[in-house]
Parts: structure tokens; C-alpha cells; sequence
């Protein structure tokens, strides 16, 4: 298999040898660019010398005696092994060029205007049609409690809320750690140090716990929300369970979301406490605060609203994180890069929206003064 | 390379494989070897390992014990997937097709190319032409993605990139499973007359009655973990073992064997 392919001219005769396989083809596309092609009006091809040929092989002597003829000269070939003369009989009647010029796909660089705002307008119909449908099965199911799966709710409490306790204990426990760090160098200069009270326990109850479990399970749940709907979708099973007159809203998504608006709030006490609990050590270690006086200010210093602040913006960040998800995931439609683009989508506007939600709660509560 | 004919007549050489995944034993003490030029079918009800044997002869699954050649090589040390040279030599189609979602049909037929030669642009879009052509696809799905066609076609491309490389042997894993009656001897014929014109060697596993009548050279029978029965279509429906028996004699397999009769009497006459 190591034989080389020639193909030479001698006396207006074009001698092609050798193995005329895949392997050769590449220098013999060379020799023939640099051949010295006979300029008589019948030129003959001698192929009796070539071994073995495949389909690029007879291709290539395809090519090779198309061009001669395209420039106006009789061909004849002879010599050529019946089984490969039936290999080049099969590739001949192929349009090689023409054919697959549409395989290439136009690519633009810069869509039309026009295009994008349709697309747009698509998918804001679709995500208003989803919002609408999925509030409709809401109230439905609200109406009657017994079409609520909850089974596959409760196993969504489970995998979104118990099993992220950890990585969301110990993620507000390091942030409770930083922002008393933070506050210690500067009440330490003023003498004012129980004030770290005020600063961790208000800081963290009213935005940072929340926020930080927002977007911790926005990566976490929204994405598999996402991925596993999308995947749904393009095995078929998102039909099978319409088809069986089961609605996906139903079965998919009004678990997901309720399931998450019941976790999310209870991961943000969890996260409240372990984070000011954070922040008590490095009170303790640094500024010399005992937990006892850290407790007793903390009563004082930091009214139950900021509490209930925090604690009521989980349910909307947990509805806007799951309904994310699940949108994205009904709207893959097949193929590998497909499932990952929307997941990524899932995640990015997931999050987006929550510190979106969130700054919107700010202004708010600024003007009523709470 | 149909020309390239060495003097080794059995291109693969099965010897006493056993496979088991944890307690279940799928295979025991299995042996067989297939010739060059042949199409050689696995056979066998649901459930009984054939594809798991295919994947095991190229190089998928390792077999808890026994050696399985290919052109002469363990296939263990083809087991990293690590562009060894045999896999130059065989082209495997999936049941599924195993087509990459993120590419075109012509990309995905020209990726064994694009990896293993230099050749350049012009000729790799001339052969992945004539290739598409060869399997008998329509020049313009050549730009659509897999989940735009169907799933004849998407088997059909799986075949053209299976041969892209014009391998010496053929893998088809349910080539027939799910295409409908015309299009699945259309397929038939399609391996027919590829082989003959390529020179391969085919191994398909099937248990498609029909294909099984009207392509194959020699079939194996597996069952129960063994190879019950080896042999052509007629010497397997002559078999005295049970379930070959059953398999073959049932109404179906009667009637493909007639079609198939029929089909051969029309050629000839």
C-alpha cells in the first residue's frame, strides 16, 4: 500500500501508474498542477499501469480527463482495469462542482435589521403565550389542589432545596466572612465596633443572602430545568405525554416552578443565618465582639423588615429562575449545540432578571421608605 | 481498496469471547471469523448481544475475555480511539445514524477526510459529492443539518461517511431497523451493488428476514450467549436447532425466503 501514484506525459500519451488511493491523491493533485499537458487533438491515456484505485482515485483521473476535453481535445482511455473503469463509470455521471456549490452555506456576518426585529418579536410572542399559559395552569391547578403533582413537586423541593444546602451554606457562610472583613478595618478606626451588627446582619438578610441563593440556583436548577425539558423535546417524550392527553404544564413545569418558590425561600433563611453566623466569628476574632453581644445588638439593630424584605423576594426570584429554565428548555428544538445554547440562555437571563428584580425592589422600597 | 487483496483471507478472527456486565453474561466462549469479500449478517432475537459483539469488533467494548482480530490486530489497542491506521480501514454506520447534529450532511461526511488527508478543498467537496451521490441522496440535502431530514436519509449520509475513506470493511449496526419496505430493499440493494463495485467486505447485524435472504453470503446465528447456528440462509433453514428453527421458519421467514427466490429468478431470467 506504500506504492506511490505517478501520472506523466510521454509523446502525447498520458501515463497514469501506481495505486491511485486516497493516500496519493494529495501529490497527485500536485504533479498534475505542474504537468506539462500535450497539446495534440486526440490524446490518449494509458492506464494499464495503475494497481489499485478508489473513488477519489477515479475522481481525480475523472478530473483529469474532464479537463482536457473542457479545452477542447479528443480523449481516449485504455488499458484501465474492468473493475475500476466501473468505479469511473460511476463517478462520471456525477455533477461534481455544480452539485454541491449549495453545500455551502451562506454565512452573514451582519443579519438584516428587519430579520432580527421579527425574531425578536418572535420569541417576545412566545415567552408572553408561556407566561400566559403557565399563569393559567397556575390558577387552574390553584383551583383544584388535587391536579398538583406532589410527588414530582416534592421531589424538586428535595433536588433544588435539601440537596443545595451545602454548596449555598457554605458560599453565604464565606460572604458573611468577607463582608465583616470588609466593615471590620473601618469601624475599628472610629472605635464604633458593634456596629458590625448592623452592617452583616442588614446587608446580608435583606440582599446579599437572597441574591447570592438566587444566583447559585439559577446555575444550578434553571439550567437542569432547561436541559432536561430540551432533552424531553428531542427524544419524543414531550409528544408522548402530550399525546396521552397529559398537559406539559402540568406534568413539567408547575412542579418545577412550585417547587422551587417552596426551596428558595427556605435556602434563604438557611443561607441568612449561616452567613451572619460567618459574620460572627470574624466579629468575635477581630473586634472583640462576644456572640452574646453580637445577639443582644442584633435584636436592636436590625428590625424584622429587613428580614421579611429578603425572605419575600425568594419566591419571585425561584418563579422567575424556574419559569426561565422551562421556557428555554421548550424552546430546543433538536440537536446537541441546540440543548446547550438554550441552557446557556436559561442561566444568563435566569440571573439577568433576578438582580433586574431586585434593583426594581430596591427603588421601590426606597420611596415607600421601608 | 479493492485492489489491495492480501494473502489473509479472514479479515476478522472472533476466538473464545466472553462478555459479561456485572453478573449478566451476555457472551460465552463465542468464535467466528469472517472473510474478505463476504457479507456476513449477525443474526439473533432482541437482546442477544449482537450489537454489543459489534462494538466489541471495533473496538468499543473490550470482551471480559477472549481476543478479537481485525486484519490481524487486537482490537484492544484500537480501544483509545487514537487515530490508529485500521481505523482508516473500516467504516462503521450506526443504527442511529451517529451524525453530528452541529454539522451539514456534506460537513459531516467530509470530517473523516478533513482528519486524515491533506487533500485539498476542490477534491474533498468532489468526493463528498460523489459520495452523496453514490448512496443515492438528492445533491441539495447536502446542506441540511441531521434533524432536517428524515430517517432514511439520515442513515443514507451515516453510509456515505461510513465510506468516505473507501474502507475495505463495512460495519452496519440495523441498517434495515424502521425504513419502510421499499426503501429497506432499496437499501439492500444499495449495500449490494456498493459492495460489488468498492470490493468490501460487509458485516451487518440485522434481523431483518428479508435483507437476510436477498444480501447475505453467510450468517451467524446468535442466542442464549452462543453462536447457535453459522452458515448461508439455506443451510440455517435446514438447521435442526430450536430456536434457529423458530427463528426462520416461522410464516415470515417462509415468505422472505420465497421473496427472496423470486427476487433471484427475476434477476436471472
Amino acid at each position: 500500500m506504500e506504492q506511490q501514484a505517478t501520472i506523466s506525459v510521454e509523446n502525447n500519451v498520458v501515463y497514469c501508474r501506481g495505486a491511485w488511493t486516497l493516500p496519493n491523491l494529495p501529490q497527485l493533485e500536485r504533479r498534475g498542477q505542474t504537468l506539462q499537458w500535450p497539446d495534440a487533438s486526440t490524446i490518449l491515456y494509458n492506464a494499464a499501469e495503475v494497481t489499485a484505485m478508489d473513488t477519489g482515485g477515479a475522481l481525480m483521473l475523472r478530473r483529469c480527463i474532464d479537463g482536457l476535453q473542457h479545452k477542447g481535445h479528443q480523449t481516449s482511455l485504455k488499458g484501465l482495469r474492468p473493475e475500476f473503469a466501473q468505479l469511473l463509470q460511476r463517478v462520471q455521471a456525477q455533477p461534481t462542482q455544480a452539485g454541491n456549490k449549495a453545500a455551502v452555506r451562506k454565512v452573514k456576518w451582519v443579519p438584516s435589521p428587519i430579520r432580527v426585529i421579527h425574531s425578536r418579536q418572535d420569541s417576545a410572542v412566545r415567552a408572553l403565550a408561556f407566561i400566559g399559559e403557565s399563569t393559567l395552569a397556575f390558577f387552574r391547578s390553584i383551583a383544584r389542589p388535587q391536579s398538583i403533582r406532589w410527588k414530582s413537586l416534592m421531589r424538586f423541593v428535595e433536588l433544588d432545596g435539601v440537596r443545595a444546602l451545602p454548596i449555598t451554606g457554605l458560599l453565604t457562610f464565606l460572604v458573611g466572612i468577607v463582608i465583616a472583613y470588609q466593615g471590620a478595618e473601618q469601624l475599628k478606626k472610629f472605635g464604633t465596633n458593634i456596629f458590625i451588627v448592623d452592617l452583616v446582619g442588614i446587608s446580608l438578610l435583606r440582599e446579599i443572602a437572597p441574591l447570592i441563593v438566587a444566583i447559585l440556583i439559577a446555575g444550578r436548577s434553571g439550567s437542569a430545568y432547561a436541559a432536561e425539558i430540551g432533552t424531553m423535546k428531542v427524544t419524543e417524550e414531550l409528544d408522548a405525554v402530550r399525546t396521552l392527553g397529559i398537559s406539559p404544564m402540568n406534568l413539567l413545569v408547575l412542579p418545577r416552578v412550585l417547587g422551587l418558590i417552596i426551596a428558595l425561600p427556605l435556602l434563604t433563611v438557611y443561607a441568612d443565618v449561616v452567613g451572619v453566623f460567618g459574620g460572627m466569628l470574624i466579629a468575635l476574632g477581630e473586634l472583640n465582639v462576644s456572640f452574646v453581644e453580637f445577639v443582644t445588638r442584633f435584636e436592636e439593630a436590625v428590625p424584622l423588615r429587613h428580614f421579611l424584605i429578603g425572605l419575600g423576594k425568594a419566591p419571585f426570584f425561584a418563579a422567575l429562575i424556574a419559569l426561565v429554565g422551562c421556557y428555554q428548555g421548550f424552546q430546543i428544538r433538536g440537536g446537541v449545540d441546540d440543548v446547550g445554547r438554550h441552557t446557556t440562555i436559561s442561566v444568563v437571563q435566569g440571573i439577568f432578571l433576578v438582580i433586574v428584580f431586585d434593583a426594581i425592589c430596591s427603588i421601590l422600597l426606597n420611596w415607600w421608605d421601608l | 481498496m479493492p485492489s489491495a487483496m492480501k494473502t489473509e483471507t479472514s479479515v476478522i478472527e472472533v476466538s473464545h469471547v466472553t462478555t459479561k456486565f456485572g453478573q449478566a453474561v451476555v457472551h460465552e466462549d463465542i468464535s467466528l471469523s469472517i472473510q474478505r469479500g463476504e457479507i456476513f449478517a449477525i443474526a439473533g432475537g432482541n437482546g442477544c448481544g449482537k450489537t454489543t459483539l459489534l462494538r466489541e469488533i471495533i473496538g468499543l467494548i473490550v470482551p471480559s475475555s477472549g481476543t478479537i482480530r481485525l486484519f490481524g490486530i487486537d482490537s484492544r489497542k484500537l480501544e483509545m480511539g487514537d487515530g490508529h491506521p485500521v481505523h482508516r480501514r473500516f467504516g462503521v454506520m450506526f443504527q442511529q445514524g451517529g451524525l453530528f447534529s452541529s454539522l451539514t450532511l456534506a460537513e459531516n461526511v467530509a470530517v473523516p477526510l478533513r482528519e486524515h488527508t491533506t487533500l485539498s478543498e476542490m477534491l474533498i467537496h468532489d468526493i463528498v459529492a460523489a459520495k452523496i451521490a453514490m448512496v443515492e441522496l438528492p445533491p441539495g440535502s447536502a446542506a441540511k443539518y441531521p434533524n432536517e431530514l428524515s430517517g432514511g436519509m439520515r442513515r443514507r449520509a451515516a453510509l456515505a461517511r461510513a465510506l468516505v475513506m473507501d474502507p475495505e470493511l463495512l460495519f452496519l449496526d440495523e441498517p434495515t431497523a424502521g425504513l419502510d419496505p421499499i426503501i429497506a430493499s432499496g437499501f439492500d440493494e444499495l449495500v449490494q451493488s456498493l459492495k460489488n463495485l468498492l470490493g468490501l467486505t460487509v458485516v451487518m447485524v440485522t434481523h431483518d428476514l428479508d435483507s437476510l435472504w436477498q444480501i447475505t453470503d453467510r450468517v451467524a446465528v446468535l442466542g442464549y450467549g452462543k453462536v447457535l447456528g453459522i452458515g448461508t440462509m439455506e443451510e440455517l433453514f435446514q438447521s435442526d436447532d430450536q430456536y434457529i428453527r423458530e427463528y426462520f421458519q416461522g410464516d415470515r421467514g417462509r415468505e422472505a425466503r420465497k421473496q427472496a427466490a423470486r427476487q433471484t429468478a427475476g434477476r436471472d431470467a
